[in-house]
């Protein structure tokens, strides 16, 4: 007998999913089986495959053949050092996504628990075929299977108007960008008729045909990331779907975009032009940029957070075009800097975006409020959620000792290399898009001081919230097990290089890892320790006696005593929660300095109102610049169609009987 | 020059030349009672000529399907009819939408259009009936025309049936007939439609007290 390859276990992982979630069909009728049962057995199954992932990173390619689907036209799967990054990626954060779900779900809650768990765990087998997909068939078999159950997830409670808007602008989207995709592997077959990505990668397309591939690449997968003209679908679906639902669409399958446009850009098209590189990287810079600039004005917590995602997936593009940048100048080993640090922040991100969502879950459980106007002071009832999203905050404002500070690092060093690029006024743009993204990391910052500010600390803005009821233990463990995940990476980041180096020597025939195995496991200096150099264990080691110093400091010379007063009254004890400072107060400024790329309405009371109130509503412009003009377009023009349907039957005979005697006389020989 | 042309060929041009004519005075028929019995003799015609032919080649086949046109358009669907319209006593008045002479005029304008098409076919065509083939077009062309010019439901469906003798006239003309698993499955599709839309005639009169198709116009999309 044959020993079990990687690939065949990932394989048998896929097929347990999908078990697992016709299980629950069967047993629809106990939701406790469900949640005490099938999720945490899936979450094994997640954990499983992330060892998998960790394990063939660095090993063989491994093919096989799976013959399901049409006659004759198998599904091609490949397992590559690439797929293996993602792969790792979706194991390890659906492990801790699972396992808080099955706290998380509970019955008399939207639909059936098992429908809800059917298209869950669809999802996650959808994502991993994705991964591994060999050939264009499969993939978007793979990749249309995960769009149609993330939009049943999306929908879950579709007895809600906008939840069902934002389930058809989120399909619509993901249905443009697939077909954007498909045209794409269209032009990379350049009319040899295989579809097998092998087949692919075989083709030399032309200077023209490469570019449009790559642009159409980009479109589609950009569609499903959320990069810019077509984000809109993010801030309304990640609100609207269950808090796991979110943080596996945003942590995960955002992820598997990237991997699409990695796979297309850097393996299939054959080809790297120096412009796409400088699209991707204006693309990624205007996403990110304006994805953290509309996070800060959020007044809705999964909205800021969802908005916060568009803001990495735009960092990530300009990871890309980086790289893209320098590799089609033959500077491998930038080129590997850069992608190094798209792969890092793809983990990073995952990790904590993840977290944050989860977190969010939990609160929206404890208070059932999801507007940042009426939380407030949860780190007292719920310590555990607070501390624990406390280690997502910081790893999402990119800072030491955690996850997000180690990839935005990365990324940073990789620009500032970039003035060694063959190209007069690159050089001198790209230091400009360098600041930019030093921009976009400060305001992360303070949409996510914002976000934790607003909901852990300070009083409570309504009486309701003194009830809320930290997380049960199973929601604990995942939101741990998220956490554990964004430290490890935040101080861990040497040995995880050298892991990841097998895939940037795959694409790109250079790595980091001699630097990393020169330098020792416990220094991040990428290009040489002289330029720069990161030692997240010094910085851990102290922050960490700071920390403690400070407490003994407190404890032993100071008082000794421990006092609890209102928070931030400044000693004037009749401040109440209203006169706090409220989510849209946080904003403000933001808001004025940044005013023109925002659409706003506001309401402002007047002297002599009886009961003043102030609102104000923010809007993308695009909206209404692209969104709204096409939408009135297709109405026009349906409306047009809409009058050959007369509804006389006499008519409609008419039309074929015309048609008939034209083609008759128009084919006759 | 007419004593070259056999008696069977001879025989099988009067019998189409026949359906033709039928086709012209359903077209001109006002009532519904008549418009059947036309209908009827229509598919007797097409016996007769399925039958001439089959006994000429002498194939079997060809035998079956004159024994199905026998008792499907000749008995059966014209007796189904009459049933039909004397269950729903629908009016024996049948107003078009346009006048009659323009309708013929039309006709005329398509048997000529139906001849001018089916010529290069027909010389290409081997079988001893080829001359039929424009006759049996410009018939499936005419049987369109009633469809779209009359207003009753069941006028319709007497169009459709007509147009299904046209194409059947069509096949046996040109290639002495379908196999016979398509021609038991056009037979069979025939009635069963049939069979539909008379129960379609007793819900859309319930539903709006005639089998004037124009109030169905209002079943649109607003």
């Amino acid at each position: 007998m044959m020993p079990l390859l990687a690939i065949d276990l990932l394989l048998l992982a896929a097929g347990l999913w999908a078990v697992i979630g016709l299980a629950g069909l069967l047993a629809s009728r106990q939701p406790r089986l469900i949640a005490r049962v099938l999720f945490p057995l899936g979450a094994l199954v997640g954990l499983g495959v992330g060892l998998i992932g960790l394990t063939a990173l660095g090993a063989n390619t491994q093919t096989a053949v799976l013959a399901i689907g049409l006659p004759d036209l198998p599904f091609h799967l490949r397992l590559d050092n690439l797929a293996a990054i993602f792969i790792l990626l979706l194991g390890f954060v659906s492990a801790g996504i699972s396992i808080y779900a099955a706290g998380y779900f509970r019955d008399g809650e939207g639909p059936s628990p098992g429908l809800l768990n059917l298209e869950y765990h669809l999802f996650l087998a959808s994502m991993l075929m994705v991964l591994l997909a060999d050939d264009a068939y499969a993939f978007m078999v793979a990749w249309e299977t995960m769009a149609l159950s993330s939009f049943f997830l999306v929908t879950t409670n579709h007895r809600h108007e906008e939840i069902r808007q934002a389930g058809y602008l989120y399909l619509l989207i993901a249905h443009i960008g697939a077909i954007a995709i498909l045209l794409s592997f269209g032009v990379m077959t350049s009319g040899s008729g295989d579809y097998s990505f092998a087949g692919m990668r075989a083709q030399a397309l032309s200077p023209f045909w490469g570019s449009v591939a790559f642009l159409l690449a980009l479109f589609g997968f950009g569609a499903k990331a959320g990069l810019l003209p077509v984000h809109v679908w993010l801030p309304e679906a990640h609100p609207a779907a269950p808090s796991p639902v979110s943080a596996l669409m945003s942590g995960v399958m955002l992820k598997t975009a990237i991997y699409g446009l990695l796979r297309v850009s850097f393996d299939l098209v054959g080809m790297t032009l120096w412009w796409w590189g400088v699209v991707a990287l204006a693309v990624g810079l205007a996403t990110a940029l304006f994805g953290v600039l509309y996070a800060t004005v959020q007044s809705d917590m999964k909205r800021l957070l969802a908005y916060s995602s568009i803001e990495n997936i735009g960092l990530l593009a300009v990871g890309i075009g980086l790289a893209l940048l320098f590799h089609s100048y033959q500077m491998e080993a930038l080129a590997a800097l850069a992608l190094t640090a798209v792969f890092y922040h793809c983990l990073a991100h995952a990790g904590f975006k993840s977290l944050l969502f989860l977190c969010t879950g939990s609160v929206l459980h404890a208070t059932s409020h999801r507007s940042l106007g009426k939380l407030g002071g949860l780190i007292g009832p719920m310590p555990w959620v607070a501390w624990l999203a406390l280690a997502g905050v910081i790893a999402g404002a990119g800072l030491p000792p955690l996850s997000g500070f180690v990839s935005e690092w990365l990324l940073l060093q990789a620009f500032l290399f970039s003035p060694g690029l063959p190209h007069s006024w690159l050089n001198m743009v790209v230091p400009v898009a360098a600041a930019a993204v030093a921009l976009v990391a400060a305001l992360a910052g303070f949409a996510l001081v914002k976000f934790y500010g607003i909901i852990f600390l300070g009083q409570m803005r309504d009486p309701g919230l003194k009830e809320a009821h930290d997380a049960g233990p199973l929601e604990k463990l995942g939101l741990l097990w998220l956490a554990a995940l964004t430290l490890l990476l935040g101080v861990l980041p040497g040995t995880l290089i050298l892991r990841l180096d097998a895939a940037t020597r795959q694409l790109l025939g250079k790595g980091l890892a001699e630097r990393i195995a020169e330098n020792g496991w416990w220094m991040l200096a990428p290009i040489s320790p002289a330029q720069a150099s990161y030692e997240p264990m010094i910085f851990l080691a102290i922050i960490a006696a700071t920390l403690l110093l400070g407490r003994w400091l407190v404890h032993r010379l100071y008082h000794g005593r421990v006092r609890r007063t209102p928070a931030w009254d400044c000693g004037y004890h009749f401040q109440g929660p209203r006169a706090q400072d409220t989510a849209e107060g946080f904003s403000q400024p933001i808001r004025r300095i940044f005013e023109p790329m925002f659409r706003m309405t506001r309401h402002f009371p007047t002297i002599r109102d009886r009961a003043p109130t102030y609102s104000v509503k923010v809007e993308d412009h695009l909206w209404y610049w692209l969104y709204l003009p096409i939408a009135r377009l297709v109405n026009a023009l349906s409306t047009l169609i809409t009058r050959l349907q007369g509804g006389r039957i006499a008519a409609y005979l008419m039309y074929s009987f015309v048609t008939l005697i034209l083609l008759l006389l128009v084919a006759r020989p | 020059m007419s004593a070259a042309i056999p008696l069977h060929a001879q025989l099988i041009n009067l019998f189409a030349a026949v359906i033709l004519l039928l086709a012209f005075a359903m077209l001109a028929q006002r009532r519904v009672l008549q418009l059947i019995n036309l209908f009827a003799l229509q598919g007797l015609t097409l016996f007769l000529s399925t039958l001439v032919m089959a006994v000429k080649i002498d194939q079997m086949h060809l035998y079956y399907s004159a024994a199905l046109t026998l008792t499907l358009k000749a008995v059966l669907l014209p007796w189904i009819l009459h049933r039909l319209v004397r269950k729903l006593h629908v009016k024996n008045e049948v107003e078009p939408l346009i006048n009659i002479p323009t309708t013929m005029l039309i006709g005329l304008g398509l048997v000529v259009i139906a001849f001018n098409v089916a010529l290069p076919i027909s010389q290409l065509s081997s079988t001893i009936a080829r001359g039929t083939l424009g006759i049996a077009l410009a018939t499936v062309m005419l049987a369109f025309l009633m469809m779209i010019t009359r207003r009753k439901a069941i006028t319709q469906v007497v169009g459709f049936l007509a147009m299904e003798n046209g194409l059947f006239l069509a096949a046996t003309s040109a290639t002495y007939g379908m196999p016979m698993v398509v021609e038991l499955g056009i037979a069979l599709d025939v009635l069963v439609g049939v069979i539909i839309l008379g129960v379609f005639f007793f819900q859309i009169r319930d539903q709006f007290d005639s089998l004037d198709i124009h109030h169905m116009e209002k079943l649109k999309e607003h």
